[in-house]
């Protein structure tokens, strides 16, 4: 579905922008971690994002150490090392959903301009060595002992028309999501389907690939 | 190894209960400390008797080396409970509580147990709670197979209760949809098929659902 869809629903757009002031990094950094995590395909990697939370951190880093020279009483320095450590594991947690997911549809990412600029430039290196490495081990492994017209990793066979052995994700895949304002009625792109109201708050199950650029535009949450 | 975009196991109740360690409570310190300027945000100063807003992790914290004492959520007195308990038994609804109760509750009865009053009654309510609603998500579930859903709404579900019911959910979903589809191709082609769509989008209809 073309992402004009997402249009009529730009009412509000000053409340976004509040809440996007008073919305801090480690939220943010939640939300996309959320996100990825829920969402079937790959998301656009947050650059800005990842790049202030490092620098937080890296910050946080060096504030601790400070304390620990300074003396600061061992309860203040736990506390603040066990932030750290809470924005750590989300950041880790993010960056390995996506390993995780460039894994396993690294061919289908490549193929796809897209999907592949959605990466960062150290994932598109891993995703480039990951298909190698693939590839490598399919023919060595296997294709090179098939006969003539087999030996594609893409193809079941040469007569297949599309690349038919890529996996890819499913975006029909239902997902959990809430909307943190009423966004009104909102229509499922398959045909015969009544409109869904959504509703600020609530959660709903529905087709990733029918919210898809509501996930995109942060106006919807994957749970 | 466990597809990652696999979505019906998207979240762990480890990770659920990390992200309910964000909710807000209210502690009283008995100790005095300056205030705190995290990456998650700024807290205190704290002062003796003086309450405070902190995040559950940091309550935790503080409560496991006994700097504070936590006061619980309204919602989990008694008196609200018992009233939640019983709308849930007389009303099909899910009555409002917090996303993350299941989670919030549980790490309160570990940690903090002494700061609750009528402890015991607080938890055995909440497990009827939990009870009724799960029994309520598994009769509410039949629908899906009695009518044709699109789309689910699941008002009022808490973090914990939706992360449980995810994964049949989705996929029983996702399998009506294809059932649909594939039902619907054969008729029609697929490129009027999608003209139609384009038309339909305009509509608005009200969702039945749940």
């Amino acid at each position: 579905m073309d992402s004009g869809d997402a249009s009529g629903y730009s009412a509000g757009v000053d409340d976004d922008y509040e809440s996007l002031l008073s919305t801090t990094d480690a939220e943010l950094l939640k939300r996309a971690w959320r996100n990825e995590k829920a969402a079937p395909e790959i998301l656009q990697y947050e650059t800005a994002l990842v790049q202030r939370s490092r620098e937080q951190i890296q910050l946080m880093e060096e504030t601790v150490e400070e304390f620990s020279k300074n003396g600061v009483d061992p309860l203040t320095l736990s506390l603040y090392q066990m932030d750290l450590d809470r924005t750590l594991f989300l950041l880790r947690s993010y960056l390995r959903t996506r390993l995780q997911k460039i894994e396993n549809y690294a061919f289908h990412i490549q193929k796809n301009t897209d999907l592949w600029n959605r990466l960062s430039k150290q994932e598109q290196k891993f995703a480039e060595r990951c298909i190698d490495d693939t590839e490598q081990h399919l023919d060595q492994s296997v294709l090179s002992k098939l006969p003539h017209g087999f030996k594609s990793h893409l193809k079941q066979s040469s007569l297949s028309l599309a690349d038919d052995m890529v996996p890819e994700p499913q975006l029909d895949q239902y997902v959990i999501c809430r909307s943190k304002k009423f966004l009104g009625s909102f229509q499922l792109d398959d045909s015969g389907e009544e409109p869904v109201n959504i509703e600020a708050n609530d959660l709903y199950a529905l087709p990733y690939k029918s919210i898809k650029p509501l996930v995109e535009s942060g106006q919807i949450d994957l749970v | 190894m466990a597809s990652q975009s696999d979505n019906s196991v998207a979240f762990s109740a480890a990770e659920l209960e990390f992200l309910a360690e964000d909710e807000m409570v209210e502690i009283v310190p008995n100790m005095r400390m300056e205030p705190l300027n995290l990456i998650s945000g700024d807290f205190g100063p704290f002062r003796p008797q003086i309450a405070a807003q902190v995040p559950l992790w940091l309550a935790v914290a503080l409560k496991k080396r006994g700097k504070c004492t936590i006061r619980p959520p309204e919602w989990m007195s008694v008196e609200k409970l018992t009233q939640v308990l019983e709308a849930e038994r007389d009303s099909e609804k899910f009555q409002l509580l917090p996303f993350h109760y299941v989670e919030i509750s549980r790490l309160l009865f570990d940690h903090a147990r002494e700061d609750i009053p009528d402890i015991y009654m607080v938890r055995s309510l909440i497990e009827d709670i939990k009870d009724v609603r799960f029994h309520k998500i598994g009769t509410g579930l039949e629908i899906i197979s009695k009518e044709v859903t699109y789309a689910l709404r699941l008002k009022n579900l808490s973090a914990m209760e939706a992360n449980i019911v995810r994964p049949f959910v989705t996929k029983a979903l996702q399998t009506f949809h294809k059932l649909n589809t594939t039902e619907a191709i054969p008729e029609s082609g697929s490129i009027p098929n999608r003209q139609r769509q384009a038309v339909n989008q305009r509509d608005k209809r009200v969702l039945k659902g749940r």
